[in-house]
């Protein structure tokens, strides 16, 4: 009776595998990140093959040569590939470990990624205002859920990117902040990544349409 | 003997590699270099689709497909720092894996959807065509 009662604990089941080694704090972020992005990228993939689908369904609507301004697009799409290379500097202000340029360089990045909102905002307005709405035709709804998708996207890579910008304030370039960072990277410039997509496939393509 | 002495080095460079490559934020130089390729593959196909230099526009469309898909590419390698060896090649897996979902679900949409339009013809189409 006592010696079952002193055996018990040390046959106590382990659930977990006991030989595991310690892994670092973070060692699988920057990897389920990617996992994450790419799964994301799935997202955009379904609303690529929407648009490719309805992108030509009109309604006797307004179709893209009546809406789209090229030179608007492609001042967009500057804004954002200098906010992927302003971004691409704070990384390596990082790497230097100097807080303040690395700061500097995400403020400039927030300032293009505005930019970019900013005339995308006034584009949609413009459309909205002469009753292309996404309620038009097919083709416009697909247009506003795939360019919309990008937007907030974008939206919420500020607001991440702000975020940071105080976290390197308070804490500096701690490991945790550097991972953050890093992060942020890959978001920002995978949405470059799909904004490639965008202009190529909704603006440059249905010029040609 | 000598092939002793050829996989010296190889192994050495190969585990030099591996680990520099474990977290990769780029150079300078890289950035640049990615930043200029991009705004070249961005401006010659606005260019060509503004200045229509093409007479056919199913050439110019497949140009700036094209262009596009080597843009990817470019920042892929020069701004996303793709490469075969971080993080033992997973994420070279799950961007593999997720390329042939892209394609499956692109090419597969439109493939149906296309001839699912051939072939539900609006009644009076179909009178047109007797």
């Amino acid at each position: 009776m006592t010696m079952a009662s002193t055996i018990a604990p040390a046959e106590a089941p382990t659930f977990h595998l006991a030989q595991e080694h310690e892994h670092p704090e973070g060692h699988s972020t920057m990897l389920g990140f990617w996992i994450y992005l790419m799964s994301d990228c799935l997202i955009f993939a379904i609303l690529f093959a929407t648009y490719g689908v309805l992108g030509a369904s009109y309604a006797a609507g307004p179709g893209p040569k009546d809406l789209f301004e090229l030179p608007l697009v492609a001042l967009n799409t500057t804004m954002l590939l200098l906010s992927s290379i302003t971004y691409g500097f704070a990384m390596l202000a990082m790497d230097k470990g100097r807080a303040g340029a690395t700061q500097a360089w995400l403020a400039v990045t927030g300032l293009f990624g505005l930019a970019f909102i900013g005339i995308e905002l006034y584009e949609f307005a413009h459309l909205i205002h002469i009753g292309a709405t996404p309620q038009r035709s097919a083709f416009l709804s697909s247009f506003f859920a795939l360019v919309g998708t990008h937007g907030l996207h974008v939206t919420f890579g500020l607001i991440w990117l702000v975020t940071l910008m105080v976290q390197v304030g308070l804490r500096g370039l701690v490991p945790a902040n550097r991972r953050r960072l890093m992060c942020l990277s890959l978001f920002w410039h995978f949405l470059d990544v799909i904004w490639i997509g965008v202009f190529t496939f909704v603006y440059l393509m249905g010029m040609l349409r | 003997m000598s092939t002793q002495a050829h996989t010296g080095p190889e192994v050495h460079a190969d585990g030099a590699a591996a680990h520099h490559g474990d977290h990769a934020h780029g150079s300078l130089r890289g950035y640049l270099i990615g930043f200029g390729l991009s705004v070249l593959l961005t401006a010659i196909p606005f260019w060509i689709v503004m200045a229509e230099p093409f007479a056919s526009k199913q050439v110019a469309g497949f140009a700036v497909m094209g262009f596009a898909a080597v843009q990817i590419v470019v920042h892929m390698v020069y701004f996303l720092h793709m490469n075969t060896h971080s993080d033992e090649g997973w994420t070279m897996m799950a961007l593999i894996f997720t390329i042939i979902i892209l394609v499956i679900v692109l090419s597969g949409s439109l493939w149906v959807m296309y001839h699912l339009n051939a072939n539900m013809m609006p009644p009076h189409v179909m009178d047109q065509m007797k």
